[in-house]
C-alpha cells in the first residue's frame, strides 16, 4: 500500500482492521474506518458470500453489486473459507498483525469457529474486538438473530414514527447503519484507548440498545411520569405551523417549521398572506396549535402553487425553515450536496464508473477519502496472504486447490 | 502474564467544551462524557440550553432543571453560563478554548466569525484543538446558512420521503411523508460527529495537530441511507413511502403490532409450525420464497389471522427462539420491562438534586474494561461557574461577581 506523500494522511492511516462482517450493520462501521484511512481486510468466501453480493443486490456476478460497492469502498478482500481449519489458522495469523476485528455473525458463531475474543486475545492481547449483534452478547435473548426491521420495532423507534391514528412505521436498512454508526464510535474509542494505553478491548454492541438510545426523551417520559409517548405524524409539541405540505408536481412535498413569533410574521409576508398574522385563529402559538388543521389547509393552498424547491427558497429568503422532502433523484442532482462532496465518483472494474456517497464528515487536516471502489472477491489474496503473511506462491496455489482460499 | 488492566475510560483527561444545544451537538458530548471526557457545557446565561425548555417534564410541569430530554443528554457533564458576545465573555471563552482538547459548536455558519471564535482563530491559540461543527447543512455549500429544524433536515436527507412505509400508506394514501420519531436525525448527526471527533483525536495523538470537523445533519442521515439510495440508483427507481415488504412486515395483534418476516424457507417452516399449521410446509403456494412472493396476499392474511388472536409478547416469545425474524413494536413501557435490556443493565438509576431519582437509559454497548460507575446527574444551569471560572481559570472572585451582575455569566 503506497500513498502520495504530498497528500495529507487520513486519520486512521496505519490501523489494520479485520472485517468478518456481512450485509450492513457490520460492514458500515468498517466502511467508516476505511474512509478514515484504516486498512480494512474483508475476509470472505464463495462458500459464504456476503449477502450484499447476492440477490436481490446482484444476480449473476457477486462482483457486480452496486450495493456491495457503496458499503465496501476502500476495503480489501481476501478469500478464506472459514469451514476449513487451515483458513482459521490463517485468520489467526492475520489477527496477530491487526489492530481490530469487527464481526456481526450470528451470536456464538465466532466462538464456534475458534475466532472468539477469548481465543484471539491470546494471539493479540491488544486487539480491539467489536461484536455487533441484535440483542447484545449477554442476557436471555442474546441468542436471537437480529434483523433491522425487528430491532426497529424492538427498540421503540418504529412505535414513535408514523401517523398517530395509523400503524407504526417500517424503517429498513438505515437502521442497520445507525447501529453501525454507534459501533464505529465505540471501535474508534477502543482504538484511541489502545493507542494511549496499549490495552485491547472487547466491545459488545447491541443493535436494539443502539437504536433505543435515540428515543431517550420518550424513555424519560416513562421513567418520570409512567407516560407512553406515541407517534405524532408531522406534529410538533411546540412549533406551529410545522409539517410536510403538498406542492406542485407529482408527489412533491415541502417541509416547513415556524418556531418564533418573528418567523410567523415573516412567514405570513413571504406567502403573501399578511392577513393570516392578524387572523384571530392564529394570533399566538397556542391558537395556531389549536387551529392547526385550518392553518395547514390554508398553507397547503399556497404550497400547491409552488414546487418544493421554489417554496423552500422563497421561505428561506424570509428566514423561515423550509426544505423539500427530497427523493433519491433530487439528492442525486442536488447542487448543495455536490458542492459538499457528498457525492463522489469511483471506478469499479465490473460496474464501471459509479456515483457513490462521500464520507459523512469533512476533516480539515486528515481528510476522509475514497481511494477505491469495493474489492472484487479475493482481489487482495496475494497482497494479504503473500505480502502480509509471507506465504509463497506455491502455498497460495495449494490453498486455492484445497478450497481453503475460495 | 496478563498486563495490568486499565479501566476503560478512553477520554479521561480530554476536556470538551460543548457550545451547542438541543440534541445533536449534546449527544456527541454525552457519548464522550460517558466514556470519561470532562465535558463542560457552555450555556447562554439565563435561559440555558434549548433542550431545557423541551419536555418531558415530571407531571408535565415545565422546569429548566427537570427536562427529560436535557437530563438524558447531559449525564456526566458540567455546566457554565457564558455569553461570548460580551468582551469579557469572549476572553473567558478563549481562555477555556486554550486549555480544551475539543470544542463542539452548532452555530449557524458565519456566527462564530461574528464572535471571533472561528476554527482558524482558535487554532492559532491552541493548534491541538479539535473543533467540531454540527450544523443542518454543513460549513460550506449554497445552503449552508439555511435555517432548519429536525423535520427539515430529516426530509432533506432523503429518508423522510420513504416514511412511514407501505403498511400505513395503503390505509392513508393521501397523507404526507413523515420524519422519523422525535429527533432521530439529530441523534444521527450526534453519533456521526462523535466518530469524527474521535478520528480527529486519534490523528492528534499521532501527529499532534488539531483540526476542523464539519458535520452536516443532512449528510449524516443521508449517509445512513446508502443501501436504499444505491439500489434505487442502480434500478432507476424512486423509493417513496409506499416502500414495503412483498410479504411479511407489520401485522396487527391483540394489543399492538408485530413485525414478522419469514424470508428464508427454514424461517417459514419454523413459523407455520408455531402457527399450528405444519401441513402448509408442503403447500406449493408457499414452498419457497418465489412462491411466497407470488402468493403474498395469502401469506399475509394467513399470518395476520394468527397474530390477531395473540398479544405481542406472546408472539415474540414464541417466534424469536425459532430464528424467524420477529419484533414486537415496543413502546417505552415495553422497553423498560424488557428482560433482555434489564439483564444487560441498559438502565441505571440516577439521582438529580432537582428532578429527583429516575431510571435512565445509559449505554448501547459494553466494553470489557468499562467501570460500572453510576453516571453523574445532569448539571444545574451554571452549577460549575465558580468551580471553573475561579478555581480552574483563576478568575478573581470579585471579577466573577461583577460578571455575574452584568449577565455575562
Amino acid at each position: 500500500m503506497t500513498t502520495n506523500p504530498s497528500e495529507p494522511l487520513p486519520a486512521l492511516w496505519g490501523v489494520r482492521v479485520l472485517d468478518l462482517t456481512n450485509l450492513l450493520a457490520g460492514p458500515f462501521p468498517s466502511l467508516l474506518l476505511a474512509l478514515l484511512g484504516a486498512e480494512v481486510i474483508k475476509i470472505e468466501s464463495e462458500a459464504q458470500l456476503d449477502a450484499a453480493r447476492r440477490p436481490p443486490y446482484a444476480y449473476d456476478d457477486p462482483d457486480g453489486s452496486p450495493v456491495f460497492n457503496t458499503i465496501n469502498l476502500n476495503k480489501l478482500s481476501v478469500q478464506l473459507n472459514l469451514k476449513q481449519p487451515e483458513a482459521i489458522r490463517l485468520v489467526h495469523s492475520l489477527v496477530a498483525i491487526s489492530d481490530a476485528v469487527v464481526e456481526n455473525m450470528r451470536p456464538g458463531v465466532m466462538d464456534r469457529l475458534g475466532l472468539g475474543y477469548q481465543e484471539l486475545r491470546q494471539i493479540n492481547p491488544t486487539l480491539v474486538f467489536a461484536s455487533i449483534t441484535g440483542a447484545g452478547g449477554t442476557g436471555p435473548e442474546s441468542s436471537y438473530p437480529g434483523y433491522a426491521p425487528a430491532f426497529n420495532a424492538l427498540s421503540g423507534l418504529g412505535h414513535l414514527t408514523g401517523y398517530p391514528d395509523g400503524p407504526p412505521a417500517e424503517l429498513h436498512d438505515s437502521i442497520d447503519c445507525r447501529v453501525g454508526a454507534t459501533a464505529a464510535f465505540s471501535i474508534m474509542s477502543g482504538l484511541f484507548h489502545r493507542l494511549r494505553t496499549g490495552q485491547g478491548q472487547f466491545i459488545d454492541i447491541s443493535s436494539r440498545e443502539s437504536i433505543a438510545m435515540f428515543t431517550g426523551e420518550a424513555l424519560m417520559d416513562f421513567a418520570m411520569n409512567g407516560a407512553i409517548a406515541h407517534r405524532q405524524g408531522n406534529q410538533h409539541p411546540v412549533m406551529a405551523p410545522h409539517g410536510c405540505y403538498p406542492c406542485k408536481g407529482q408527489d412533491a412535498w415541502v417541509t416547513i417549521a415556524v418556531s418564533t413569533e418573528a418567523e410567523w410574521q415573516a412567514f405570513c409576508q413571504a406567502v403573501t398572506h399578511p392577513e393570516w398574522s392578524t387572523d384571530p385563529r392564529f394570533k399566538d402559538l397556542s391558537l395556531r396549535h389549536q387551529n392547526g388543521e385550518a392553518l395547514d389547509s390554508l398553507i397547503q393552498m399556497w404550497t400547491q402553487t409552488k414546487t418544493p424547491d421554489d417554496a423552500s427558497k422563497l421561505l428561506q429568503s424570509a428566514s423561515v425553515a423550509a426544505s423539500p422532502s427530497m427523493t433519491g433523484e433530487d439528492l442525486a442532482s442536488d447542487p448543495h450536496l455536490m458542492a459538499r462532496g457528498a457525492w463522489r465518483e469511483v471506478e469499479h472494474p465490473v460496474l464501471g464508473r459509479q456515483k457513490v456517497q462521500g464520507p459523512p464528515w469533512v476533516l480539515s487536516e486528515t481528510p476522509a477519502t475514497i481511494r477505491s471502489g469495493s474489492p472484487l472477491l479475493g482481489q487482495h489474496n496475494e497482497y494479504v496472504l503473500q505480502g502480509l503473511l509471507g506465504a509463497s506462491a506455491l502455498e497460495l496455489t495449494a490453498w486455492i486447490d484445497g478450497g481453503i482460499v475460495n | 502474564m496478563t498486563p495490568r488492566t486499565v479501566v476503560f475510560t478512553p477520554f479521561k483527561g480530554i476536556r470538551v467544551l460543548e457550545y451547542a444545544g438541543f440534541v445533536a451537538g449534546p449527544y456527541c458530548g454525552k457519548l464522550l462524557g460517558d466514556l470519561g471526557a470532562d465535558v463542560i457545557k457552555i450555556e447562554p446565561p439565563g435561559t440555558g440550553d434549548l433542550a431545557r425548555d423541551f419536555g418531558p417534564f415530571p407531571e408535565n410541569n415545565p422546569h429548566p432543571e427537570k427536562s427529560g430530554l436535557f437530563l438524558h443528554l447531559s449525564l456526566n457533564k458540567r455546566s457554565i453560563t457564558l455569553d461570548p458576545s460580551a468582551p469579557m465573555g469572549k476572553e473567558l471563552f478563549l481562555k477555556l478554548a486554550a486549555k480544551a482538547d475539543v470544542l463542539i459548536e452548532d452555530s449557524t455558519p458565519g456566527q462564530m466569525e461574528v464572535l471571533g471564535l472561528t476554527f482558524s482563530q482558535l487554532h492559532e491559540i491552541n493548534p491541538a484543538l479539535v473543533y467540531v461543527s454540527v450544523t443542518p447543512y454543513g460549513q460550506f455549500g449554497p445552503q449552508s446558512k439555511w435555517k432548519a429544524h429536525h423535520i427539515n433536515t430529516f426530509h432533506a436527507s432523503g429518508e423522510g420521503y420513504t416514511l412511514p412505509g407501505g403498511a400505513t400508506h395503503s390505509r392513508f394514501p393521501d397523507r404526507p411523508p413523515v420524519a422519523a420519531g422525535i429527533h432521530l436525525g439529530e441523534y444521527d448527526a450526534g453519533i456521526m460527529a462523535a466518530s469524527g471527533t474521535v478520528a480527529a483525536l486519534y490523528a492528534r495523538e499521532v501527529w499532534g495537530v488539531g483540526q476542523h470537523v464539519d458535520v452536516s445533519k443532512q449528510e449524516a442521515t443521508f449517509g445512513l441511507n446508502r443501501l436504499m439510495l444505491a439500489q434505487a440508483q442502480a434500478e432507476g427507481q424512486v423509493v417513496d413511502r409506499t416502500r414495503s415488504y412483498v410479504y411479511g412486515g407489520i401485522f396487527p395483534c391483540r394489543d399492538g403490532y408485530v413485525m414478522l418476516y419469514p424470508r428464508e424457507d427454514r424461517q417459514w417452516r419454523a413459523l407455520i409450525e408455531i402457527m399450528g399449521q405444519p401441513e402448509m410446509a408442503d403447500d406449493e403456494r408457499f414452498l419457497n420464497r418465489t412462491a411466497r412472493i407470488k402468493n403474498a396476499g395469502e401469506v399475509n392474511s394467513m399470518i395476520s389471522r394468527w397474530t390477531e388472536t395473540l398479544g405481542k409478547d406472546e408472539i415474540y416469545s414464541q417466534v424469536a427462539p425459532s430464528g424467524c425474524p420477529v419484533g414486537l413494536y415496543a413502546d417505552s413501557r415495553d422497553i423498560y420491562r424488557s428482560p433482555q435490556l434489564q439483564a444487560r443493565r441498559f438502565f441505571q438509576t440516577v439521582d438529580h438534586p432537582r428532578a429527583g431519582e429516575h431510571v435512565y437509559p445509559v449505554r448501547p454497548y459494553r466494553f470489557s474494561g468499562m467501570p460500572e460507575d453510576v453516571p453523574k446527574p445532569a448539571p444545574l444551569l451554571g452549577q460549575h461557574n465558580e468551580e471553573i471560572f475561579c478555581g480552574e481559570l483563576g478568575l478573581p472572585r470579585s471579577d466573577f461577581f461583577s460578571l455575574q451582575k452584568a449577565g455575562v455569566v
